[in-house]
């Protein structure tokens, strides 16, 4: 229960720097892109505050023995620069740079209350099904 | 045009700062977007289901908490067809599964615990975001 509330109050947290911050409106992160034409800086200072923030607050965290609510740390292990790392975050910049939307941007929007995000929320989801089931079907298949 | 807000998107991205370091303090996670969706998508039997579906619906109220602070609900443009929003989203949702993350777990947390992939990752999608538009809006020219 505690750890729900805090996953919602966090979620919250989380969802107003987004909005404050400009990431949840495509214009302003199209013109973040658009270096040679009408170019919008501001998301710079996003990942400059976001970084400066959580940089110091994880070195302070991680000084803990265990977070709060659980025994241990889930950190990713993986050091490995690998080609589906490179291919998959390639491929998510064409999309952002088409949609203007990242997962972290679109969520908030959805709560707007207009239609729009609805389509980009629907590609996305699909696309993360779609991207299970062909690696699913993939593992299913017998060794040759 | 929009306009530049350096200090409220920097004030906004502390916000994002403070929610990534109370998530790990708490609960020992990484507050990658891409991760707390899939798991929701894909593992609905997990423990883990219930804090991400909360965190999730934090996120979706937070213009609504912000409208009842200041009485104005944030609007945001959008200058992209339907069409090609859900495009667009089908490719961020395979590239990020792909790639293992986003802005969020990727550019914010990753970075943050100085992580080699991350860092990779990081310069990649925003280069390829900048190519896109690039080629959107100066050499197609819509």
């Amino acid at each position: 229960m505690l750890k729900t509330l805090s996953a919602f109050i966090i979620g919250l947290i989380f969802g107003t720097g987004i909005i404050l911050s400009g990431m949840a409106n495509p214009a302003k992160v199209l013109n973040f892109f658009d270096v040679y034409g009408t170019w919008d800086p501001s998301l710079m200072f996003v990942m400059g505050g976001a970084l400066v923030v959580t940089t110091i607050g994880y070195r302070l965290v991680f000084q803990m023995n265990h977070p709060l609510l659980e025994s241990g740390f889930s950190l990713p292990a993986r050091k490995d620069i690998d080609g589906k790392l490179i291919l998959g975050a390639a491929t998510f910049g064409i999309g952002w740079g088409l949609s203007g939307f990242c997962p972290g941007g679109l969520i908030p929007a959805l709560g707007l209350g207009s239609i729009e995000p609805l389509y980009a929320a629907a590609g996305i989801i699909t696309g993360i099904l779609a991207f299970r089931l062909v690696t699913q079907s993939r593992l299913n298949q017998p060794a040759t | 045009m929009t306009e530049f807000t350096p200090i409220l998107s920097m004030l906004g991205g502390a916000l994002i700062g403070v929610a990534v370091v109370a998530l790990m303090a708490i609960q020992g996670r990484i507050a990658g977007i891409t991760g707390i969706v899939s798991g929701l998508l894909t593992s609905p039997m997990s423990n883990d289901w219930a804090w991400r579906a909360a965190f999730i619906l934090g996120m979706v109220v937070a213009p609504v908490g912000i409208a009842i602070a200041t009485g104005n609900m944030p609007q945001i443009s959008i200058p992209v067809s339907p069409l090609m929003l859900a495009v667009g989203g089908f490719i961020v949702g395979v590239g990020t599964s792909l790639g293992s993350g986003c802005t969020s777990g990727h550019g914010v947390c990753g970075l943050a615990r100085f992580s080699a992939r991350s860092l990779v990752a990081t310069l990649i999608f925003m280069a390829t975001g900048l190519a896109t538009v690039f080629i959107i809006r100066h050499v197609i020219g819509v």
